[in-house]
């Protein structure tokens, strides 16, 4: 048994079929629990009912940086070892990582008005992700600007590439930078406990629940881009014939 | 009935814009894929 199996596109429609439901049911079952049990967690005492923002703002925001993470690492597939199924799931993935940057985005300025005064700031970790969105805005018009498929996927590979500096930027940018309006880590292994069990364990569930709901998105989305690939070479086909 | 108290338009607007969009990507990603089957199943090659 080998992963590059899934690369037979027929194998992967196969497979994922069988996948999709429970990805499905885990995903609603840890994102309605997980976001119902944030909104019922009490008030923060410096933060008020603010800190119930939590449960969108930071499960997105984690979202959007690994989601352009896995489109690198299908991206370099694809470059590497020219597997088109890995291609079509990083096209696949920049819709749903573009809309968690804009989650992210939103509930940052909605929740830094009241926090900050200020919806938003030129802080280096807002304007990294920012940026990072341009980048999925900019990645999703390439698919769609070059006409050939295959020019494509090496087109947005190498965008994706240059992009991966600010999703790693986006990431540690409050580090690097030391500066901002934008707190640290909310979780972290190494500087211990940061955040009460009362929201940390709501905030686990909820990230589990956009990662369920990341997985079960891009399964559905790369079987369709498999599907349009499948029809556009039978209509090739029937133009020939 | 759950006490928001002062902050409560940031949070309901928050969850709110955080729902349709989730919303919509899900209706987005549901809708194109019945329809790439649709026109697939018209050519008799899904699966």
């Amino acid at each position: 048994m080998s992963i590059w199996q899934y690369a037979n596109p027929a194998r992967f429609m196969r497979t994922t079929e069988g996948v999709l439901p429970w990805l499905v049911g885990g995903a609603v079952i840890c994102c309605v629990t997980g976001l119902v049990w944030g909104f019922l967690t009490p008030d923060d005492f410096r933060q008020g009912s603010t800190v119930k923002i939590v449960f969108l703002h930071v499960p997105a925001a984690m979202m959007a940086i690994n989601i352009w993470v896995m489109m690198l690492v299908a991206s370099l597939i694809w470059i590497i070892r020219r597997h088109h199924v890995s291609a079509l799931a990083a096209k696949a993935a920049a819709p749903i990582g573009a809309v968690m940057t804009v989650i992210a985005l939103a509930t940052g300025a909605i929740w830094g008005q009241p926090m900050w005064g200020s919806w938003w700031e030129w802080d280096p970790r807002l304007t990294s992700f920012l940026i990072l969105f341009l980048f999925y805005v900019g990645y999703i018009a390439l698919w769609s600007a070059v006409e050939d498929p295959d020019s494509a996927a090496d087109l947005t590979g190498v965008l994706c590439l240059v992009g991966s500096v600010f999703a790693l930027l986006s990431r540690y940018a409050v580090l690097f930078c030391n500066q901002g309006l934008h707190q640290g880590a909310s979780l972290s292994v190494q500087s211990g406990e940061r955040m009460s069990h009362v929201y940390r364990y709501p905030l686990y569930l909820a990230m589990l629940g956009f990662f369920l709901m990341f997985l079960a998105l891009v399964l559905i989305r790369t079987r369709t881009e498999i599907r349009r690939r499948r029809l556009a070479a039978l209509q090739a086909r029937e133009m020939r014939a | 009935m759950i006490d928001l108290g002062r902050y409560a338009i940031p949070v309901l607007s928050a969850y709110a814009v955080s729902l349709v969009l989730i919303g919509g990507l899900v209706w987005h990603t549901v809708a194109a894929n019945a329809r790439a089957r649709r026109a697939l199943e018209e050519h008799g090659r899904d699966g």
